[in-house]
């Protein structure tokens, strides 16, 4: 963007009614959404695309947005899946080797309504405060249709998130040197989540949210693994009904982000909406049985219920450093461990990487008895 | 585990003097750890030599030596205090080197003291250059690659077969690097390796991976002994590699990097710290191809360091302070997050702002000095600033930097051709991003400047936003729109008016954010905040809902560290301060240098971190309504404030800005002195050369010269001829005249130097202070003595008077500083400062008056009476205190060392002891001075005409002491006249051997030299001077210093002979 030619109004419009005036970049046009906050300083591409963000007006707490541009590379997924983008500043002259075009035209691109030169931080304080909301983005003149966009945005429901977002058809990805087989079953999984089980050696096939457990085990894997995804866990009994068939399978399960809930919420557990969730690159977790704690990248809007996971059903293995909330959990009557986090992100810290070894042996003892 | 039971008693090391590349952060990180230590029912015994800091007070150990920083003296304490530990890790490389030398020889183990912080194994790791090396390739972190050859053979097969070009070529031991260079193919290769082997002594060369115009990143880590480890920071360098970080302008967080190459390197930085098994924090750097994921480790340094300040204030997050709890036994996850109070350290800190940080040089001072930046850190200091983008910040840097700037235009680049401009951009020195800026605006592309200077595109495209807002802002009609832009990138009402040449449409003040460590995720409750131009006001927020009743006052900082105003005026901030919170005020600081205390978020009861404009301390005014403001304690900075402050109806507390205009106002001043019957040296007001020269000649040479507005360099020289007048006034109307030079007549007589504290009626003298060297060096550059040792009762009484007559005329309420000569046998004025100065904190801790304490009562009306102190000299401290100035000569080049009346020292040291011999002895030990007289030494005597007589006496002393003398010419004749033996030295110029081969030769200890005809690079005295830094031999450029040193000499003494002093005991 030029210093002095912010380019159209856009507006920002709250639940509550706080209306934010700023300037329109990316697709011009209306879009609502649940508006949430990121704190990660880097990585707004890999945000833009994670399928977690689906229905959600994501805002960058970090006012410098669209730095090292965009590349065909870092993508999380095959489309952007936040439905409206809010940023303090984005940056027109984008610097950096892989840098394929700037921020805005990616916006344009893939659809997505931006507004800039906001008071994010402002915003920021006021979802703290008063939780995760509705809002509404529009390049539209918002205080003439004020109440009809109002109850627009009072009535939206991020609904049917991982129909939305999970793979249309089963797709295969061989490993070099494949010492497993695991299918994922996708709830919105990520890139890098499944390039992860490449990487260690895993035959990937990744499965829609739809697909039964039957179907799974007819794919005889080693491993399955339930990624992280889009929504509220618990507006999903289907899928959650055949988690738990995989469970009753004894076949070795790993869960991630959203995965990691509705396996809580197969095991019989309950979960929560966080206040305004976690979002951003320095979660600290407090891992239990090490006693060390680890800084992981989060994206979720839930939590598990701590009280509403027993000792008959598992051990919590992972703890929010700051809340306590349970975020990794090793299943006692069947060979699962999901964590809240994703133990190699993005080719990140390998300090959690045991979590992925643990895995490993799960399937491999599996793999001996099959 | 908590705190380990087997550590009760704590030694801290300090950092000692100031010198440039290691500054007041260390106080700033020792202060932190102490009081940490202290929190936890630790005992603490403190030695640093640095009197200036704050570290030292007595609040902050229950033991505190200022002795001199080295091994014989650290065993001694240790000796003396037996303490169980020792903390290694938060007083720079200083205490870093001393605590290995103490473990390496076994002295710790042997008085069953611990290492703590880093144990010696991972200081190898990390500084040994081939232990750093294996232990990076054992991680598979790559270092530069590199590798010695002896043929020109195995140099080109390197480069072509394995690292590629360009490649540096740098011979084995040639000083300065002579016969290296960049090859960019074989046969350039080919032809400098050739030299280079020829070169070398030994037929040795370093074919080395040439990877300048990388970038440069870096990131702070902390680590527990659980092996915890989190990344505080990562930082982007503005100036690619090649640049000393500390000279470069660089920003937090890093922009350029997607978060692959962020998580690449930031993985790499925990690698590094997990391998070498840090306990504390540590400072990675990094070097990033910009055209790949290729990638190299620098530097790492296991300790906090200036870029871990830096770190610290950029996020909030408080890196020595958990770095002395992880030394100690605590880690991460159990230490809590004192910003947000309901969070864990073990975190990584998000912001949601742009900080930048902006060297402060000397170069405005030493107008020769060499000013080409490389890997030796130039910069005396930094500002920090915190915006809500680059160019909100660098704006806001560029005016707390105090250049007289506020933009990026440098008045000096404007009338330059623009053919200039480009070329200037391949020079890599101070002035390169105002040059960038300026070339920007002749119209040179991004590009092209990116492809001259390596700097990223995305800094160069930022300048080039506010090129062109310039631009847009002085085109036509200044609109509310323009306006509002303007402000929102950092941009003064003043600059806005002068750019567009019209009124501003409406005036906008700034609002304030909050730095809370988490970028608002978490309610935090620290008091650290910075301006933006937004509509919600989180300090006024604060302010509403944390309605203390309590009266409000804000204290004014001093700005960046620099030649003449150190790290004095933040130990004098924050004191005021902390008398402000004791006497149930809420104390509020403005100031924008990171390096020091004042600016922790927990000093004060508020922080901004703000330029100290006019403007920016409006805002912060309306916001925070005080009840009153101080500024005689942070220095020529604040004091600058004064009028502004007063023309915004605060209440300035202390001394009055009528009475402080009249010791600044040259006229004014005049009359006062005359009103008070004291004498200055007579003097007279220039404003062309012309002039200079007349009055010079009325006058009588020597004469004093320096600009009556001061601004940035003092620039202050002593005239001996018409030729340095017409040398200096050449130097000073160089950027164009507008004030007068002022020229008085330079007596050489003794200096005296008191700091007073004044109620309006009664005042009262801590202490005075007497200078070894004879007026015409300055005070800050003289070795100072308390209390004074030959002044005659009636000078004594005298120099009460005056300072009694001054201080009560001028209404001084508070502290004020006079200077003072005596010569023959008359007491005449030389300078009168209405505020605290360089002495204050040294003069506190002998007299054990606290007298930034007193004065602070005295603001609000406490009279000295009523804190308990008579009109008048206190008495004297039982211990003769001696202040000895520290140089940082090795970092400038061709900066000639000759003491003058413009000050040189960038630090001090303090020597206290019951004789005047042994506090000299301990000062100068303190200040590096290697005391040991050998036999069969050399000195070597060359001095101008004028000092001929006197050093035959200082001659003699050194003759006497078994030294062989040896002198150029003209002073080995009068020597030799005066039967004191002298050998003649063949001059600079010419053949050899000369001078500089005596030099070279290592046979010489000492130079005794004064010529003085300038400070010309080229000048033979200058030249030799220079040798004697290259060659660290102890150069004495007054006669009087040179006399003291010989008397230390001849004392024969040892530290093990003289005691040590605690002065939590004075």
């Amino acid at each position: 963007m030029s210093l002095f030619n912010l380019g159209d109004k856009a507006y920002l419009m709250l639940a509550n009614g706080r209306i934010f005036e700023g300037y329109s970049f990316g697709a011009k046009g209306t879009a609502y959404g649940e508006v949430v906050f990121s704190t990660s300083m880097t990585g707004y591409e890999e945000a833009l695309s994670d399928p977690s963000n689906y229905g959600q007006i994501l805002t960058q707490t970090f006012p410098l947005i669209g730095n090292y541009g965009v590349n065909d590379e870092d993508y999380e997924s095959s489309k952007l899946h936040a439905s409206g983008y809010v940023v303090r500043e984005w940056c027109s002259a984008p610097s950096n080797f892989r840098c394929q075009g700037d921020i805005d035209a990616f916006l344009k691109k893939h659809n997505v309504v931006g507004i800039h030169t906001i008071d994010t931080r402002a915003l920021t304080r006021l979802i703290r405060e008063e939780g995760a909301m509705n809002g509404v983005i529009t390049t539209e003149n918002v205080y003439e249709k004020k109440d009809e966009l109002l109850k627009k945005v009072q009535e939206f429901r991020i609904e049917n998130a991982i129909k939305a977002v999970t793979c249309e058809k089963a797709e295969k990805f061989e490993a070099e040197n494949a010492q497993y087989d695991v299918v994922i079953y996708d709830l919105g999984c990520k890139n890098s989540f499944r390039d992860a089980f490449l990487k260690k050696g895993c035959n990937v096939t990744v499965v829609p949210a739809g697909t039964s457990a039957d179907e799974v085990m007819a794919l005889s894997p080693d491993g399955v693994v339930i990624s992280n995804g889009a929504g509220n866990p618990e507006e999903n009994a289907e899928v959650i009904a055949e988690i738990k068939k995989l469970s009753e399978k004894k076949v070795p399960m790993f869960a991630l982000g959203l995965g990691h809930q509705m396996t809580a919420l197969a095991a019989g557990g309950k979960t929560a909406k966080l206040k305004y969730g976690h979002r951003g690159a320095n979660q600290p977790v407090l891992d239990v049985k090490y006693g060390n704690t680890y800084v992981t990248a989060q994206n979720t809007g839930y939590t598990i219920v701590n009280d509403s996971i027993t000792a008959d059903m598992g051990e919590i293995t992972h703890r929010n450093a700051n809340e306590g909330n349970c975020e990794g959990i090793r299943y006692k009557n069947f060979p699962c461990i999901t964590v809240q986090f994703p133990p190699e992100f993005c080719g990140g810290p390998k300090v959690t990487a045991y979590i992925f070894e643990e895995f490993a042996e799960l399937m491999k003892a599996y793999k001996e008895v099959k | 585990m908590p705190l380990r039971n087997d550590i009760k008693k704590v030694l801290v090391i300090g950092s000692g003097p100031i010198v440039i590349g290691q500054a007041a952060e260390f106080d700033y990180a020792g202060t932190q750890a102490c009081r940490a230590l202290k929190q936890e029912g630790l005992e603490v015994v403190l030695i640093n030599s640095n009197p200036a800091t704050i570290m030292t007070d007595k609040a902050m150990a229950d033991k505190v030596y200022i002795e001199p920083l080295t091994l014989d003296v650290v065993k001694k304490i240790i000796e003396i205090e037996k303490p169980d530990s020792v903390l290694s890790t938060l007083g720079g490389q200083t205490g870093l080197t001393l605590s290995m030398q103490l473990a390496k020889e076994g002295f710790l183990d042997k008085h069953g003291v611990k290492l703590l912080g880093a144990d010696p194994e991972t200081i190898d790791k990390a500084e040994d250059r081939q232990s750093f090396k294996d232990a990076m390739e054992k991680i598979g972190e790559p270092c530069i690659p590199s590798k010695v050859v002896e043929t020109l053979e195995d140099a080109v097969d390197f480069a072509n077969n394995e690292i590629g070009y360009p490649v540096i070529v740098r011979p084995a031991f040639t000083l300065g690097g002579t016969g290296g260079g960049i090859a960019y193919d074989e046969a350039e290769l080919r032809d400098i390796a050739t030299n280079g082997l020829r070169l070398s002594p030994i037929t040795q060369v370093l074919i080395e991976k040439c990877i300048s115009g990388w970038k440069e990143i870096e990131f702070e880590v902390i680590r527990d002994r659980k092996g915890n480890a989190i990344t505080v920071c990562s930082m982007e360098n503005f100036d690619p590699v090649g640049v000393h970080t500390g000279d470069s302008i660089v920003v937090a967080p890093a922009v350029t990097l997607t978060d692959k190459e962020y998580s690449m390197l930031r993985n790499a930085a925990l690698n590094i710290v997990n391998e070498l098994k840090v306990e504390g924090g540590c400072n990675c750097q990094f070097a990033l191809n910009p055209k790949s994921f290729e990638y190299a480790v620098i530097e790492v340094n296991p300790r906090v360091s200036r870029s871990s300040a830096l770190a610290s204030k950029a996020t909030g997050y408080p890196i020595a302070k958990v770095a002395s709890k992880i030394a100690i036994g605590y880690t991460l996850d159990e230490i809590v997050n004192a910003v947000t109070g309901n969070t864990y350290a073990c975190f990584e800190p998000s912001v949601d702002y742009l900080v930048v940080k902006f060297p402060k040089w000397a170069f405005d001072k030493f107008v020769y000095a060499k000013r080409t930046l490389g890997t030796q850190m130039m910069a005396t200091g930094e500002v920090m600033s915190i915006g809500t983008s680059f160019e909100h910040a660098i704006m806001k840097a560029v005016r707390s930097i105090e250049l007289g700037l506020d933009t990026m235009n440098l008045k000096k680049l404007k009338d330059l051709p623009d053919e200039e401009i480009r070329s200037r951009l391949y020079n890599v020195d101070d002035e390169r991003a105002f040059v960038v800026f300026e070339a920007l605006k002749r119209g040179i592309s991004v590009e092209e400047i990116n492809d001259i200077t390596k700097i990223d595109c995305w800094f160069i495209s930022k300048l080039k936003n506010l090129v062109d807002l310039e631009a847009w802002l002085a085109d036509g009609e200044l609109t509310e729109e323009k306006y509002d832009i303007a402000k929102r990138y950092g941009y003064l009402d003043s600059t806005i008016e002068r750019i567009s040449g019209k009124k501003c449409p409406k005036h906008k003040s700034a609002v304030f954010k909050m730095v809370d460590t988490c970028a608002g995720e978490f309610k935090a409750e620290t008091p650290y905040f910075y301006s933006t131009f937004d509509e919600e006001n989180e300090a006024k927020e604060f302010l509403e809902k944390k309605n203390t009743g309590k009266k409000k006052i804000i204290v004014f900082g001093s700005g960046p560290i620099r030649i003449g105003q150190g790290i004095e005026f933040d130990y004098c901030s924050v004191h005021c301060v902390w008398a402000l919170k004791e006497m149930g005020y809420e104390a509020v600081i403005c100031n924008n240098n990171p390096e020091t205390v004042s600016t922790d978020f927990d000093t004060g009861d508020r922080l901004y971190f703000d330029p100290l404009t006019k403007e920016d301390v409006a805002s912060i005014l309306e916001t925070e309504k005080p009840d009153g403001v101080v500024v005689q304690f942070g220095g020529q900075t604040a004091i600058k404030l004064t009028r502004h402050l007063a023309d915004l109806g605060a209440n300035i507390l202390g001394t009055s800005p009528d009475s402080i205009d009249a010791a600044e106002d040259r006229e004014r001043f005049d009359e006062l002195l005359n009103k008070c019957g004291i004498p200055r040296p007579a003097g007279h007001t220039v404003m062309n050369e012309e002039e200079a020269l007349k009055a010079a000649q009325e006058l009588g040479y020597p004469v004093l010269m320096r600009p009556s507005y001061v601004l940035g360099g003092q620039n202050m020289i002593i005239a001996h001829s018409d030729q340095d007048i017409v040398e200096y006034m050449e130097i000073i109307s160089r950027g164009g005249l507008e004030n007068p030079v002022l020229i008085d007549k330079y007596m050489m007589g003794k200096e005296v130097e008191v700091d007073a504290i004044c109620d309006g009626t009664d005042y009262l003298i801590p202490g005075i202070m007497e200078h070894v060297e004879r007026a015409g060096i300055h005070s800050g550059d003289s070795i100072s003595v308390y209390p004074a040792m030959t002044l005659t009762k009636k000078i004594r009484e005298t120099i009460i008077e005056y300072t009694k007559r001054l201080a009560l005329e001028l209404k001084v309420i508070g502290l004020v500083n006079i200077q003072y000569v005596v010569y023959d046998n008359e007491v005449y004025v030389i300078e009168v400062n209405p505020r605290s100065s360089r002495t204050v904190p040294y003069i506190s801790k002998v007299t054990g008056v606290p007298m930034v304490d007193i004065a602070t009562k005295i603001m609000f009306g406490e009279t000295l009476k009523q804190q308990g102190y008579e009109s008048g000299l206190y008495k004297e401290a039982d211990y003769i205190a001696v202040k000895v100035p520290v140089f940082s000569f090795a970092k400038l080049h061709d900066v000639d060392t000759a003491l003058g009346p413009e000050m040189k020292s960038t630090g001090e040291t303090l020597g206290i002891a019951k004789t005047f011999e042994d506090a000299v002895y301990k000062g100068l030990i303190g200040a590096g001075y290697d005391l040991k007289t050998k036999k069969g030494g050399g000195v070597l005597i060359t001095v101008r005409d004028t000092d001929k007589q006197e050093i035959l006496y200082v001659a003699e002393k050194f003759e006497r002491l078994g030294f062989t003398i040896y002198a150029t010419s003209g002073t080995a004749s009068i020597l030799n006249k005066n039967m004191i033996a002298a050998n003649v030295v063949r001059r600079v110029s010419e053949a050899e051997p000369n001078v500089m081969t005596l030099l070279d030769e290592g046979k010489i200890d000492y130079v005794i030299s004064t010529s003085s005809k300038g400070r010309l690079p080229a000048l033979d005295s200058v030249k030799i001077r220079r040798k004697t830094v290259e060659r660290s031999i102890c150069c004495l450029t007054a006669i009087d210093t040179a006399n003291a040193v010989a008397d230390i000499l001849a004392m024969g003494k040892d530290i093990d002979d003289i005691d040590m002093i605690d002065v939590t005991k004075i």
